[in-house]
C-alpha cells in the first residue's frame, strides 16, 4: 500500500473505472448504429470509454502524488439516516403520514450524538401535525393520514 | 421603448396577489436556508420542487428563484453577526464583516450587506431585462452543432466552481451524463440502464439525486462532527451608516456589482465566485489593504453585491440559451420541466408572462428582502439557537414527504437514500457533486443535439470545427481548460520538488 500515495484519488479513480466499464458492459447490446445514425448505445459507449480514461489517470497520478489518508466512514450516521428515510417511505403508504412521521423523527435523531428518546418523541409529534397541516391541508398532497381502514 | 413594455408586462405578473404570496415565500424561505448553516439552496430548493406541482408555473419558479437569492441575504447576517457562514457565498463576509459586529458597528455591517445586495439586485435585474433579448435572438440561430460546443463550454466552464482536482471534477460531468441518460431512448424506444426496473424506464429523477447528493450527504457529514455550534449574539443597534462608511461603502458596492453582474454570466458562475473575486478585487483597489480583516466596510459592501448580482445574473444563460451553469439552475431545468416548459430561447416569446414575471419578481422580491430582513434579524437569531439534532430530522422529513409526493410512490425515496449514500461516498473522496448534478440535466440534451448535429453533417465530425460560432465556443472551451490546468501544474511541480528535498 506504500506506492498509493494519494488514497483518495486512487479510489476515486478506480470508482470512475468502474462506472465506464459498467456503463459498457451493461450498454453493450444497446445498438451502436453509425457516426451518422448513432443507436442508443453509441453516447453511453463514449462516456463509458472516457470514464475508463479519466479514471486510470487519476488513479496512475495517485501513484506519483502525495495526498491525505481515507477517512473515516461515518457508518452510524449514514446508516441511521439513509435507512429511517427509505424505511418512511415503504411505511408512509401503509400507516400513514402521522404515524410514519412520528417514526422517522425517532429513528432519525438517533443518529446524533446527543440523542433523547423523549424529545425526539415530543418534537415527531409535533412535527406530524405540521407535515399534515402544510402538506396535507395546505399544499392538498395525496397523502394517507391513518392506516388504511381508519 | 421595449424594455419598459416588458418590464411592465413583468411587473404586472409579479404583482399579481399569488405571486406576491410565493415570492414572499420563497425570499424567507431562502433567508431562512441561508442562515442555517449546513442546508444550502440546492438541497432547498429540490425538497420543495415536488410541492410546486400544484401551483402555477409562473408562481413555482418566482418561488424557487427567491430561495437562492433570499440565501445570500440570510448567508451574510450569520457571517457578521456569528462569524459562521450560512452560505459558501458568504463566507468572505465573515473576514471584515464579524470584525466590524466585534467593533460594535454590526448594525452598520448588516446594513451595508442588505442595502450592498438590494442595489444589486436591482441592477442585476435590469441587466437581466436588457440582455435576454439579444442573447436569446443569438440562441435561435444555433444549430445542433453549436449547441453541442456550448454545452461543452458550459461544463468545462463549471470545472472552475468545483473547488479541487479538475480531473475529478471532468470525471464527475461525465458520470452525470451517463446518469441523465438512464431511461428510455427518446430515439428508439430502447430503455437504457433501467435493469428491468419499470420505475428507472421514466429516467432518474432530478431531485432524488439533488436531494441525495447534496441534502443527506450533507446531514450525515454534519453528524459525524462532533464539535459544537457555538452562539456568540452580538448586540445590534443602529442599523444605520455613517457619512464616512457611506462614502468608503459605495463605490466598492459598486464595483462587486459590476463583477458579479459579469461573473455570473459565465458559465461555472454564480454567487460564490462573484464575492470571492470581489473581495480580492476591494483588497487590491483599497488605499489601506492593511484594514482588510479588521473591519474593511469595503469587505463587506463589495462580496455581498457581488454573490447577489452573480446569483441573479447566473439566470441569464438558464433563460435565453437553455444551458444551466450551476446546481441551482441546473434544478430550476427540473422545475421548467416538470412544468412542461423547455428551457430555452423560444420560453421568451411562447411565454412571455412567465418570463418577464420571473425577471421583474427579483427585484420585487429584493425589495422584500431588504425591508424585510433587516427588523427580522431577531428571529433570525432565535432559530439558530435550536439544536441541530432536533432540526435535521425536521429536514429528512420535509425531504422524504416531498421527494414522495413527485411520484406518490416510496421507490423515488429509495433511489434518493441511494443517492445520499453516493453523495457520502463522494464527499469522502473530495469529488464535488455540482458538476454531476449539471452533467446529469444536460445528458439528454447533449446527446439529442450530437446525434442531429452527426446526422446533418453525415456522420463527419468536423462539423464541430467548420461551423464558426461552434469553433469560436470550443476554443474558448480549451482556453479555459487550459487555463484551470496551468495552475494544477504548477502545484504538481512543486509537490516534486518538495520530495526530491
Amino acid at each position: 500500500m506504500n506506492r498509493i500515495r494519494h488514497p483518495k484519488d486512487f479510489v476515486a479513480g478506480l470508482l470512475f473505472i468502474g462506472f465506464g466499464i459498467g456503463a459498457i458492459a451493461i450498454g453493450s447490446n444497446y445498438a451502436l448504429g453509425t457516426a451518422a445514425r448513432m443507436g442508443p448505445g453509441y453516447f453511453p459507449r463514449i462516456l463509458g470509454i472516457l470514464l475508463i480514461v479519466l479514471g486510470s489517470v487519476l488513479a496512475l497520478r495517485a501513484l506519483r502524488l502525495n495526498g491525505p489518508q481515507l477517512p473515516g466512514w461515518p457508518w452510524k450516521p449514514t446508516v441511521i439516516v439513509l435507512a429511517s428515510v427509505a424505511v418512511f417511505g415503504v411505511l408512509l403508504n401503509y400507516i400513514g403520514i402521522v404515524l410514519s412521521t412520528i417514526f422517522l423523527i425517532v429513528a432519525a435523531s438517533a443518529a446524533s450524538h446527543e440523542f433523547r428518546f423523549r424529545e425526539s418523541l415530543v418534537s415527531g409529534i409535533l412535527l406530524s401535525a405540521l407535515a399534515v397541516g402544510v402538506f396535507v391541508v395546505g399544499l392538498k398532497l395525496q397523502l394517507p393520514i391513518w392506516p388504511a381502514g381508519f | 421603448m421595449e424594455l419598459l413594455n416588458h418590464l411592465a408586462l413583468g411587473f404586472g405578473v409579479a404583482t399579481q396577489g399569488i405571486n406576491l404570496l410565493y415570492a414572499l415565500v420563497g425570499v424567507m424561505l431562502g433567508t431562512l436556508i441561508g442562515v442555517l448553516p449546513g442546508i444550502g439552496p440546492v438541497a432547498t430548493i429540490a425538497m420543495l420542487l415536488p410541492t410546486t406541482y400544484a401551483l402555477q408555473p409562473v408562481s413555482a419558479l418566482i418561488m424557487l428563484a427567491g430561495i437562492y437569492y433570499g440565501a445570500q441575504y440570510g448567508g451574510s447576517t450569520t457571517s457578521i453577526l456569528l462569524n459562521m457562514p450560512g452560505e459558501t457565498s458568504s463566507a468572505v463576509t465573515c473576514l471584515d464583516g464579524h470584525q466590524m459586529a466585534r467593533k460594535g458597528q454590526a448594525g452598520a455591517a448588516l446594513a451595508t450587506a442588505a442595502l450592498g445586495s438590494f442595489f444589486a439586485g436591482t441592477v442585476a435585474t435590469v441587466m437581466v431585462a436588457t440582455v435576454a433579448i439579444p442573447l436569446s435572438e443569438l440562441a435561435l440561430k444555433f444549430g445542433p452543432a453549436e449547441y453541442f460546443s456550448l454545452m461543452i463550454l458550459g461544463l468545462i466552464g463549471a470545472v472552475v466552481l468545483a473547488h479541487g482536482s479538475v480531473l475529478k471534477a471532468i470525471s464527475m460531468i461525465v458520470f452525470g451524463l451517463l446518469l441523465g441518460i438512464v431511461g428510455t431512448d427518446v430515439n428508439s424506444g430502447a430503455a437504457r440502464f433501467a435493469f428491468g426496473v419499470p420505475e428507472l424506464t421514466d429516467g432518474l429523477g432530478v431531485v432524488s439525486v439533488a436531494m441525495g447528493l447534496f441534502g443527506f450527504a450533507e446531514i450525515i457529514s454534519n453528524l459525524e462532527s462532533t464539535e459544537k455550534r457555538e452562539l456568540v449574539t452580538a448586540k445590534v443597534r443602529g442599523l444605520w451608516l455613517t457619512k464616512e462608511q457611506f462614502r468608503k461603502a459605495w463605490p466598492a458596492s459598486l464595483r462587486g456589482t459590476a463583477l458579479g453582474s459579469i461573473l455570473g454570466l459565465l458559465p461555472g458562475g454564480g454567487a460564490m465566485l462573484s464575492s470571492f473575486a470581489s473581495y480580492a478585487l476591494e483588497k487590491k483597489v483599497a488605499k489601506n489593504p492593511d484594514e482588510f480583516g479588521k473591519g474593511a466596510i469595503q469587505g463587506v459592501a463589495g462580496p455581498e453585491s457581488a454573490n447577489n448580482a452573480g446569483a441573479q445574473t447566473s439566470f441569464i444563460p438558464l433563460l435565453t440559451l437553455g444551458i444551466p451553469e450551476n446546481a441551482v439552475m441546473a434544478l430550476m431545468v427540473g422545475a421548467m420541466t416538470i412544468h412542461n416548459i423547455q428551457p430555452g430561447p423560444q420560453v421568451m416569446t411562447s411565454n412571455p408572462g412567465l418570463f418577464w414575471g420571473l425577471i421583474a419578481s427579483m427585484w420585487v422580491g429584493n425589495l422584500m428582502l431588504v425591508v424585510l430582513n433587516l427588523p427580522m434579524i431577531g428571529i433570525w437569531i432565535k432559530l439558530l439557537k435550536v439544536p441541530y439534532r432536533l432540526l435535521y430530522p425536521a429536514i429528512l422529513l420535509f425531504c422524504g414527504i416531498g421527494v414522495y409526493s413527485i411520484n406518490n410512490t416510496n421507490f423515488d425515496v429509495s433511489q434518493t437514500a441511494a443517492f445520499g449514500l453516493l453523495g457520502v461516498i463522494f464527499m469522502k473522496l473530495e469529488c464535488e457533486p455540482a458538476p454531476l448534478l449539471l452533467g446529469f440535466v444536460l445528458g439528454p440534451m447533449m446527446e439529442e443535439n450530437l446525434r442531429r448535429a452527426m446526422l446533418l453533417s453525415r456522420g463527419d465530425a468536423t462539423v464541430f470545427f467548420t461551423r464558426p460560432l461552434s469553433l469560436v465556443m470550443l476554443i474558448l472551451a480549451a482556453l479555459l481548460l487550459l487555463l484551470i490546468i496551468a495552475p494544477a501544474f504548477r502545484r504538481t511541480r512543486q509537490q516534486a520538488f518538495q520530495e526530491e528535498e
